[in-house]
């Protein structure tokens, strides 16, 4: 990169064939030159190579660590290949210094000849259309209309709430009933304040963790109850006995009930 | 075909015309593949039977030029759209099919054909990092990893999704395109001078 001040009027256009990294570029200057990969002639490429890493840089493109650890390579051979080699022991070969290089360059090779075969499959099956899958039943609004669930049926799911909230229903009440301290209406203004300051909602067992009497767990589970059937949160279950999401509810649908 | 057999077999293809009719319909629903074992459990069919079905179904559909075909895609049977209707329907959906990039192709036929593979064997291969094309593989959902290889850093191995076999069209891995090497002067008497070709027939 030259420090000199650059004054130019118009850009130069460019179109500059593009490499997907060291390998890629050697296989084509091998395929330019027509010569055969097994049989390299390695000053030749290696010159041809560093030529094209220099045009790149009087370009100005930013020449990636890649491309220059394989210029030291084709250089490392191409001297290997000038100094002399001592004899090779009786019945074997001499060791050619581009073996692994050739390696690479095939093995290289034969993955990006897949690759092309993989853009035909790709645009073939790019012709296809198929129907998308018919939408999981995630979103919709509580799917219970009046009627549809019997009381026992909404008793035994509280059951389930209670056992996992840890309060122990199977004991009768005896104690004398004290002052209703949370009011349902409250219950339903925290509630849904902790709903809308959530952006993704939150789990109902969270409204249980800091729950110390049964009366309060009963109270979320109504005020719960109560907010989905004004429509003012919106409750989800990705799967049957799954985790119960409670979600704001959607702008559009929240107005008429966004005034307090 | 004698009479008797006749007799025997005139029931047999009523009843393959029928779940013809029923595979159609399921396959209509169900909007991903459905294995010949999915199917014949709904159906309450052999496996056999299924076959039959969805090659009836499958005539049926060509002699009545239908726009749909079945096409045994990523590990069972779906409906689609035939080719020569493609333009139109993508006028109709505004659909510009994003295409993979070619580093992204090279990376998944590497991890294709040698899978499970890790990161630093793809690159080795490559010859070029490929943390960012891996990760868009991954974000597609064409590549998942495949647990940890029992190596120094237990490196994360790569193999491709059954999504991956839908995306390429392909019914299972074994319908990969045979890996072939580039021509040289040695091809004809040297082996596998790369070593590392697996043994993938056509299909």
């Amino acid at each position: 990169m030259s420090g000199l001040l650059r004054i130019t009027t118009e850009q130069p256009r460019f179109t500059l064939p593009t490499y997907e990294g060291p390998l890629d570029l050697l296989l084509q200057l091998i395929r330019e030159n027509e010569v055969d990969i097994c049989d390299i002639p390695i000053a030749e490429i290696t010159r041809q190579y560093l030529e094209r890493l220099a045009q790149w840089q009087a370009m100005d493109l930013v020449v990636a660590g890649d491309y220059l650890v394989m210029a030291a390579t084709l250089l490392e051979i191409k001297s290997r290949m000038l100094l002399p080699q001592p004899p090779p022991p009786e019945g074997e070969e001499a060791d050619d210094p581009r073996a692994e290089l050739v390696r690479r360059v095939l093995e290289y090779a034969m993955y990006a000849a897949a690759a092309e075969q993989f853009r035909s499959l790709e645009e073939h099956r790019a012709r296809l259309f198929f129907r998308n899958a018919i939408e999981e039943p995630d979103d919709y609004v509580l799917p219970v209309q009046a009627g549809d669930l019997t009381a026992w049926e909404l008793a035994a799911f509280l059951q389930r709430v209670l056992a996992g909230a840890g309060v122990q229903s199977a004991e009768p009440v005896t104690a004398i009933v004290p002052q209703q301290k949370v009011s349902l209406r409250l219950k339903m203004a925290e509630i849904l304040r902790r709903v809308r300051r959530s952006e993704t909602g939150i789990r109902f067992h969270e409204l249980l963790d800091d729950a110390v009497e049964l009366m309060e767990v009963v109270m979320a589970f109504l005020a719960v109850l109560e907010l989905a059937r004004t429509g003012r949160i919106r409750i989800q279950q990705r799967r049957p006995f799954g985790e119960v999401m409670l979600l704001p509810q959607e702008p559009g649908r929240a107005q008429d009930a966004d005034h307090d | 075909m004698t009479d008797t057999t006749e007799l025997v077999v005139r029931p047999q293809r009523d009843r393959i015309r029928r779940l013809s009719t029923t595979v159609e319909a399921l396959l209509f629903v169900a909007g991903e593949p459905l294995a010949t074992k999915e199917l014949a459990r709904a159906l309450e069919a052999t496996e056999v039977e299924v076959e039959a079905a969805v090659e009836e179904l499958q005539k049926r559909l060509d002699d009545v030029g239908s726009a749909l075909q079945i096409v045994a895609i990523a590990g069972g049977y779906q409906l689609c759209t035939r080719p020569q209707h493609a333009e139109t329907i993508a006028r109709l959906l505004h659909r510009e099919s994003a295409k993979l990039s070619r580093a992204a192709l090279e990376t998944l036929a590497i991890i294709a054909y040698r899978q499970p593979i890790t990161q630093p064997e793809i690159e080795a291969v490559r010859g070029v990092s490929c943390s960012s094309v891996l990760r868009t593989l991954v974000d597609r959902s064409l590549v998942a990893e495949a647990g940890r290889k029992q190596a120094p850093g237990r490196p994360i191995l790569y193999a491709t999704t059954p999504s991956f076999l839908h995306y390429f069209g392909l019914k299972d891995l074994s319908e990969l395109p045979p890996l072939e090497k580039p021509e040289t002067s040695e091809t004809d008497t040297a082996g596998d001078p790369a070593g590392t070709a697996p043994a993938t027939e056509p299909p």
